[in-house]
């Protein structure tokens, strides 16, 4: 939702490509379409720069094919000057503290970055003993074990439900080297966020 | 080459953490395979602010040159139907890199002890046929006991005996391949439960130390017995085990 709101938007950004799983389950039948954008996991492309692309994925990688995620993506991938950057978000009940988690400030934002990775990281690094699982520590593992520079934010966040708190949780990113000239400008971005507020308060109301 | 398996209670890799914490041992490399569900995280042994940013994975090779011994370490379970493929991969590379000896460490359930098992040691070790020539002399010196074979269908006497580890994972297969394949291949397990496994794990690491000798056992001078659970060195990833600080509000 963050890229959505503060990256995105048609005009700049392309759709290139689809990574679709065995068994994703998707919403509409309709199989016609070449790129079918009712997909779960879309690659967007910067029309003035197409080395960079932007994947957004929306669904849940099960564990036996977050590898041939990886292969079928990277594998077509130049690895040279290659970064990556990955956001994800967790519930704070997983971070592992010394004080209890209620007495946590959240959202927070941890980061945890490859060997290879120079670049000034927005928050502080992710402490022992805490660990990242599914697909953002493939991708993560991946990147270490092929020395591709690469940066993962998570966001501890105690609401399920998409919300404008967490969302804006990821701003400091948008100061970073490889976000600063991808921003759009604030009144698109507020715009949106209203969109995802709207769409997710109906279903709050339980008196209907 | 040291490793575990990963088993009941974690015990073996437990106990490797405590081999590669307590011997500062340098890490060399990764072994990247699609069998292990992906886990990454910060330096588990880190000592200082300076060390701690160096990213792990979920199967790191660490290597002691001194002691000749490079140790797999290995972080979370299997994806279905991945195991037998890993160990493919791991004898292959075992052969390889022409490694002289496999050391794994194991564990197995407690509850699944016959009548006899329940008595003495929870400690148990297997050699394969290769190894057994080289070392069985000193296992015997050592007054180790050897795992025992129960019957194919308990309760009728008269049937086959066979190896049966139960929570043990991958080791009874890496062990019967390495038999089949000629390696040199030693297992140490111990009988444990589910729960707080640290002590299994003290105990399953002096274990090993009686065999290779990593660190010099302390004899306590008071009641002249060996108390070794001082010169292992806990790692930092050891904290919280067991969950965070309690809210204040709770009380």
């Amino acid at each position: 939702a963050f890229l959505s709101s503060f990256i995105l938007d048609s005009v700049c950004w392309e759709v290139v490509g689809v990574v679709k799983l065995w068994n994703e389950w998707c919403r509409t039948s309709s199989t016609t379409s070449v790129l079918p954008t009712d997909s779960f996991c879309l690659f967007y492309r910067l029309i003035s720069d197409p080395t960079v692309l932007l994947c957004q994925c929306s669904c849940y990688v099960a564990e036996d094919q977050q590898f041939q995620w990886l292969e079928k993506v990277f594998g077509s991938m130049q690895k040279e000057g290659l970064q990556v950057t990955i956001l994800s978000t967790c519930p704070v009940a997983d971070y592992k503290t010394q004080e209890s988690t209620l007495t946590l400030a959240s959202p927070f934002l941890k980061a945890l970055k490859t060997k290879e990775f120079q670049e000034q990281v927005c928050c502080p690094l992710l402490e022992q003993p805490n660990i990242v699982r599914d697909l953002p520590a493939a991708v993560l593992s991946y990147c270490q074990v092929w020395q591709i520079p690469a940066v993962l934010y998570q966001c501890y966040t105690d609401v399920i439900k998409l919300d404008t708190v967490t969302i804006e949780a990821f701003k400091p990113l948008l100061s970073s080297e490889v976000l600063k000239s991808l921003v759009k400008d604030a009144s698109e971005s507020t715009k949106m966020l209203k969109k995802f507020l709207t769409a997710t308060e109906s279903h709050n109301n339980i008196y209907i | 080459l040291l490793q575990p398996a990963v088993s009941v209670g974690n015990v073996g890799q437990l106990a490797i953490d405590l081999v590669i914490s307590t011997l500062d041992m340098t890490k060399v490399g990764y072994f990247y395979t699609d069998c292990l569900v992906p886990m990454v995280g910060n330096n588990p042994y880190a000592t200082a602010e300076e060390n701690s940013t160096e990213l792990s994975i979920n199967a790191e090779v660490y290597s002691l040159p001194s002691k000749k011994l490079v140790v797999l370490q290995i972080r979370s379970p299997f994806i279905k139907n991945k195991y037998r493929p890993f160990c493919e991969a791991l004898l292959s590379w075992v052969k390889g890199s022409r490694c002289a000896r496999v050391v794994v460490l194991s564990s197995s359930h407690a509850y699944q002890r016959d009548d006899e098992q329940l008595l003495g040691t929870p400690l148990r070790y297997l050699l394969t046929p290769d190894l057994e020539k080289a070392v069985g002399g000193l296992m015997q010196e050592l007054n180790w006991k050897e795992m025992e074979k129960v019957a194919a269908y308990p309760g009728i006497s008269d049937t086959d005996k066979v190896l049966h580890i139960p929570g043990g994972g991958i080791t009874k297969l890496l062990f019967t391949e390495s038999c089949s394949k000629g390696l040199q291949m030693a297992v140490l397990l111990k009988f444990c439960s589910e729960g707080d496994n640290i002590p299994d794990a003290f105990v399953l690491v002096n274990y090993l130390n009686e065999w290779l000798q990593l660190v010099k056992s302390e004899v306590s001078a008071s009641n002249n017995s060996t108390d070794c659970s001082s010169q292992w060195k806990i790692p930092s990833s050891w904290r919280l085990l067991f969950g965070n600080g309690l809210p204040p509000a709770l009380f």
